[in-house]
C-alpha cells in the first residue's frame, strides 16, 4: 500500500479523468450522432410507408375514374325492335337490341367476315351496350327508325388496352386481347371513335361480374345502412353508459366489473365479435344473413367501448364547479346532467363517436362472419335486404384476377379513404370549434 | 304492420305528454308554484305510463308470437305430419312459412299443408289484431291512470328520474352482456366441438386439415384438427410484424419525445398516426398486390424460392400497421418518466443517447413491454391482412419465405359460405375463436397490469 501524497493525488486523478473523458468524447459524440440518425431513419421510414401506400393506391386507382366508350353508328331498325309496329312497351322491352349493336359494329368494319372474327369484333363492346339501347328506346320511343352515332360502353379488355395496361409486345396467346382486336381499336382511336369519359357507372351501379359494369353504389348503400344502425344503437347506449358511470354510479364491485368489461371489449379482436354475431344474432335470434341490421348490431357492440371511453373523458373534462352551481340553484342531479353537463360534454362525445364510426366504416373482418361477403348485384333498399359494405367489396374485388378489377379496387379504396378523411376531418373541426379549455 | 303500431304508440305517448302537462296546469289552477314538480315532468310521467308498459308487452309479444303460432299449427296438423322426425318437421314448417308468405315452395303442397297454411294465416291475423287491441288498451289505460293520478302533491319528477336512472343502468350493463355473449357463444360451440374432437388433439396435434367426410371411403376424409401449425403460423407472422414495428416504433417515439423540435413533432406524430387509421383491408390489398410480388421478385433475383403468399409479406405489412400502436403507446410511457431523472443524468455529463439508453429506457422498460404486449395481441387478432396475403395450407415451418396460415384465416375460411352448424368443421372455428379470445385477453390483462403498476411508480 503506497499511498500517494495527499496534495498530488487530486491533480493526478483529475488529469487522468480528463484524458479518459477526452479520449472517449469523440466516440461518444459519434454514438450520439448515430443514435439521432436511427431515430430520424425510423420516423422517415414510417412516413415513407404512408406516402408509398397512398401513392401506390392512387396511382393504381385514378384511371378507374375514367371509362372507355366506343362511338357506334346505330340504326334503330323498326324491323328488329318492333316488327308489329304496335309500340307495345313489353315488346320494346324484350326486343333484340344486341342485334342493333352487332349491326352497328359491322357497319364500322364492313370487311370483317367469318364467325370467330365477327365474335371478336362484337366483343369490343360491353354487354351493357344492349341495355343502354334498351334504356334509350324506353325513354324515347321516337328513336325507332332513326340512325344515330351513340357512345357505347367498351368492354373491360378494350378499356385496359386503351389505358395502356396490356403489353402489346407479348405473344397473342398470352394477352387477353387478340391482334385483330388491337388493330380495330387502333383504327377506332385514330378516327376519334374511342373516348374516355368520366366513370359514372362506378358510382351508380351495384356489383357485377363484368368489370366495366361493376360499381360501388350497392356497397356504399350497404355501408350507409350498417353505419346508420350502428350509430342509432351505439350512440345513445354509449352516452347513457358514460353518463351513468361518470355521474351516477356508486363505487362498488358492480361498476368496477362494468369498467373492466368495457376496457377488455376494446381490446377483443374484431373477428371474435363476428363469431358472436353469427352465434347469437343469426343462429339464436334467427335474423337474416347478410343483412345490414345484423352488421350494424355487431359493429355497434364493437364501437360501444370507443364511444363510452371518449364520452367519459368528455364528461370528466367538465369542471365540477358547473355541477355545483347547478345543484346550488336547486336542480336535481338528472337536471344538472341533462341541462348543463351533457351539453358541455356533447362536442367531445360526438368527436369520439365520429372517430368510432370511421373505424366501424373500415371494419370488415366481423362482417365476413355474418355473410355480408356475398356477391350482391342489387342495391339494398333497407336494413333487411342482403347487402355488402365498402371494405368487404374491396376484399371481394381484390380476389378477382382482371386488371380492370385491380383498378376498380384501388378506386373503391380511394372512395373509402376519402370518407374516412372526411369523418376524421369533421371530428377535428368539431373539436377545434367547440372544445373549451376550463 | 308492426312498425305502424310502434309509430301509433309513439304518437300516443306524445299526446300523453301534452295531456299530462295540461292536466298539471289545470290541477294547479295555473299556479305552477303549487305543484311539486315542473309541469313537463307531469307530462313525461303520463307519457311514460302510456308508452312503457305497452312497449314492454309489445316486445315480449312480438318475439313470442311466431313460435307460439308454429306450435299451435303443428298441434293442429294430422298425426302423420306431426309425428315426423324433428329435421323433417322443420322442413315441413319451412315449407309452410314459404307457403304463407307466398314464396316458392320446394314441393307441391298437399291438402294437409294447405289446411295448415290457412290455419297459420288465421292465427297470424288473430294474433296481430289482438296485439293491436291489447297494446292500444294498455297505452290508453296507462295514460288514463297517470292522468287521474296527477295532483299537486304527486312527486312526478322523482318518478320520472327513477325510470331514467333505470334506463341508464340497463344501458351500462350492455357491456357485460356483450362479454357474456362472446364467452357463452364461443364456449358453447367449443364444447360441442370438443365432444367430437378430443381437446388434447386440438391443442397438441400438428396436423390441420379440417375436412369432414361426406362418404366413408372418401379420399382425404381424415379430418385433422391439430391447431399447433395455426398458432405457429400466427406467431411467425406476428413475430415478423414485431421485428418491423418494435424498432421503428420505439425509435420513432424516442426521437419524437427527446430530439424533435415541437414543430416537427406536431407534424410527424399525426402523420404517423394516419397509419393507424387506414382500414386493414387496404393493408391487405397492399400486401397481396404490391409487397408480395415485390418480395417474390427480389427473392427470385437472389436465387431463393419465395412462396407467392409468403409469411414475410403479410408480416411486413402488418408490422407497418402496428408501428403507430407501438410508437404512441411508448411515447406516453417515455413522457411519463420524470424530467428530474433526465436532468440528473445530464448533470453527470451523459450525452442524450446515453441518457436514453442507460436511464430512460430502463426506467420506462415495464411500460414499453406492456405496450409491446398490446401490439402483439393486436397482431395476433388481426384478420384482413392475413386473409388476403397469407396462405391457406397449414405448414409447420419457421421459414418466413414459405406460406403459412393463421388462426384468423382459418376462422374466416371455415365460416364463410353456407355450412351446416353441427359439423366439426364449423365448430372448429369457434374453438379457434375461443383460443384467440383467451390468448388476447391474457395478453391484454398482463399488459394493462404492467402499465398500471409502472404508472403508479412515478405518480
Amino acid at each position: 500500500m503506497n499511498k500517494p501524497t495527499p496534495a498530488a493525488a487530486p491533480a493526478a486523478f483529475s488529469r487522468d479523468i480528463k484524458t479518459i473523458v477526452n479520449a472517449g468524447l469523440q466516440r461518444r459524440h459519434a454514438a450520439e450522432q448515430r443514435f439521432r440518425w436511427y431515430g430520424l431513419t425510423a420516423i422517415s421510414l414510417g412516413l415513407l410507408f404512408v406516402v408509398l401506400m397512398f401513392a401506390n393506391i392512387i396511382g393504381k386507382g385514378y384511371p378507374a375514374f375514367w371509362q372507355t366508350y366506343v362511338q357506334v353508328p346505330i340504326t334503330f331498325d323498326p324491323a328488329v325492335i318492333d316488327p308489329q309496329g304496335t309500340r307495345d312497351p313489353a315488346a320494346l322491352e324484350s326486343a333484340d337490341y344486341a342485334a342493333l349493336v352487332r349491326a352497328g359494329m359491322r357497319r364500322m368494319f364492313p370487311n370483317v367476315e367469318g364467325r370467330t372474327e365477327l365474335r371478336a369484333l362484337y366483343a369490343l363492346a360491353s354487354s351493357d351496350a344492349t341495355y343502354e339501347l334498351q334504356r334509350r328506346v324506353r325513354q324515347n320511343p321516337a328513336l325507332i327508325g332513326s340512325s344515330q352515332e351513340i357512345w357505347l360502353l367498351a368492354s373491360a379488355t378494350v378499356d385496359t388496352l386503351v389505358k395502356g395496361n396490356i403489353d402489346r409486345s407479348l405473344d397473342e396467346t398470352e394477352r387477353p386481347i387478340k391482334d385483330n382486336q388491337i388493330g380495330w381499336v387502333d383504327k377506332l382511336q385514330a378516327a376519334g371513335k374511342i373516348e374516355k369519359q368520366f366513370n359514372t357507372i362506378l358510382f351508380s351501379s351495384g356489383d357485377s361480374r363484368e368489370p366495366e359494369q361493376a360499381g360501388i353504389r350497392g356497397a356504399l348503400m350497404g355501408s350507409f345502412y350498417t353505419l346508420l344502425i350502428t350509430f342509432l344503437l351505439s350512440f345513445p347506449i354509449g352516452v347513457a353508459t358514460a353518463v351513468y358511470l361518470e355521474e351516477f354510479a356508486p363505487k362498488n364491485r358492480w361498476t368496477d366489473l362494468i369498467e373492466v368489461n368495457i376496457n377488455n371489449l376494446a381490446a377483443v379482436p374484431s373477428i371474435v365479435f363476428g363469431l358472436l354475431g353469427l352465434a347469437v344474432f343469426i343462429n339464436f335470434f334467427g335474423l337474416p344473413r347478410s343483412a345490414p341490421l345484423v352488421g350494424g348490431l355487431v359493429l355497434s357492440l364493437m364501437t360501444l367501448p370507443v364511444i363510452i371511453i371518449a364520452g367519459r373523458a368528455a364528461l370528466t373534462s367538465v369542471p365540477p364547479s358547473i355541477r355545483e352551481a347547478a345543484l346550488g340553484m336547486g336542480a336535481s342531479k338528472l337536471q344538472m346532467v341533462g341541462h348543463h353537463v351533457l351539453p358541455l360534454a356533447m362536442p367531445g362525445m360526438l368527436t369520439g363517436s365520429i372517430i368510432g364510426m370511421a373505424r366501424a366504416l373500415g371494419e370488415s373482418a366481423p362482417l365476413l362472419m355474418i355473410g355480408m361477403v356475398a356477391f350482391i348485384v342489387d342495391v339494398p333498399k333497407g336494413i333487411m335486404d342482403p347487402a355488402t359494405v365498402l371494405p368487404v367489396q374491396i376484399y371481394l374485388w381484390s380476389d378477382l384476377p382482371e386488371r380492370a378489377f385491380v383498378e376498380r379496387t384501388s378506386a373503391a379504396i380511394m372512395v373509402l379513404l376519402a370518407f374516412m378523411v372526411l369523418m376524421n376531418g369533421l371530428a377535428i373541426i368539431l373539436r377545434k370549434r367547440f372544445e373549451r379549455r376550463w | 304492420m308492426q312498425s305502424f303500431l310502434l309509430l301509433t304508440l309513439i304518437l300516443l305517448s306524445v299526446g300523453g305528454y301534452y295531456l299530462g302537462r295540461n292536466r298539471a296546469f289545470a290541477v294547479a289552477g295555473g299556479q305552477i308554484r303549487h305543484l311539486h314538480s315542473l309541469p313537463s315532468f307531469y307530462g313525461s310521467y303520463t307519457a311514460l305510463w302510456c308508452g312503457l308498459p305497452a312497449l314492454i308487452v309489445f316486445a315480449v309479444w312480438a318475439t313470442l308470437q311466431p313460435s307460439v303460432i308454429i306450435d299451435l299449427v303443428v298441434a293442429g296438423m294430422p298425426p302423420e305430419l306431426r309425428n315426423l322426425p324433428p329435421d323433417q318437421l322443420n322442413l315441413a314448417i319451412n315449407d309452410l312459412k314459404n307457403l304463407v308468405s307466398g314464396n316458392i315452395v320446394s314441393s307441391t303442397p298437399d291438402a294437409a299443408m294447405l289446411d295448415a297454411a290457412n290455419r297459420y294465416r288465421n292465427l297470424q291475423l288473430i294474433g296481430n289484431v289482438s296485439l293491436w287491441v291489447v297494446i292500444l288498451t294498455l297505452a290508453i289505460a296507462g295514460a288514463a291512470y297517470a292522468w287521474r293520478a296527477i295532483s299537486p302533491t304527486l312527486r312526478a319528477r322523482n318518478r320520472v328520474e327513477q325510470v331514467v336512472n333505470l334506463l341508464l343502468i340497463i344501458s351500462s350493463t350492455v357491456a357485460i352482456f356483450t362479454t357474456l355473449g362472446i364467452v357463452l357463444s364461443v364456449l358453447f360451440e367449443s364444447i360441442l366441438f370438443f365432444r367430437k374432437v378430443p381437446i388434447t388433439e386440438f391443442l397438441f396435434g400438428t396436423q390441420w386439415s379440417p375436412q369432414t367426410a361426406l362418404r366413408a371411403d372418401q379420399v382425404g376424409s381424415s379430418g385433422a384438427f391439430g391447431s399447433v401449425p395455426l398458432f405457429a403460423g400466427t406467431l411467425l407472422i406476428s413475430g415478423i410484424a414485431m421485428v418491423v414495428a418494435v424498432p421503428i416504433g420505439l425509435m420513432a417515439a424516442l426521437f419524437l419525445s427527446e430530439y424533435a423540435t415541437p414543430k416537427f413533432r406536431a407534424f410527424a406524430k399525426p402523420a404517423l398516426e394516419i397509419l393507424a387509421g387506414i382500414p386493414t383491408v387496404v393493408y391487405g390489398f397492399f400486401a397481396a398486390l404490391t409487397v408480395a410480388p415485390l418480395i417474390r421478385e427480389i427473392g427470385a433475383a437472389m436465387g431463393l424460392h419465395v412462396a407467392s403468399e409468403s409469411a414475410l409479406a403479410a408480416g411486413l405489412v402488418m408490422g407497418i400497421m402496428i408501428i403507430p400502436f407501438v410508437s404512441s403507446l411508448s411515447d406516453d410511457v417515455i413522457n411519463a418518466v420524470p424530467q428530474s431523472m433526465r436532468d440528473g443524468s445530464y448533470a453527470l455529463g451523459a450525452t442524450k443517447s446515453e441518457t436514453i439508453t442507460r436511464v430512460l429506457l430502463p426506467a420506462a422498460l415495464p411500460g414499453i413491454v406492456g405496450s409491446i404486449l398490446l401490439a402483439v395481441s393486436r397482431a395476433i387478432g388481426e384478420t384482413m391482412i392475413v386473409v388476403m396475403a397469407a396462405g391457406l395450407s397449414a405448414n409447420l415451418t419457421a421459414n418466413p419465405l414459405e406460406a403459412v396460415t393463421t388462426v384468423t384465416v382459418q376462422i374466416v375460411t371455415l365460416l364463410t359460405g353456407d355450412q351446416e352448424f353441427d359439423s366439426p368443421k364449423t365448430l372448429a372455428a369457434f374453438a379457434l375463436g375461443l383460443m384467440l379470445f383467451v390468448v388476447t385477453l391474457i395478453l391484454n390483462i398482463i399488459a394493462l397490469h404492467v402499465v398500471r403498476k409502472y404508472r403508479e411508480q412515478y405518480e
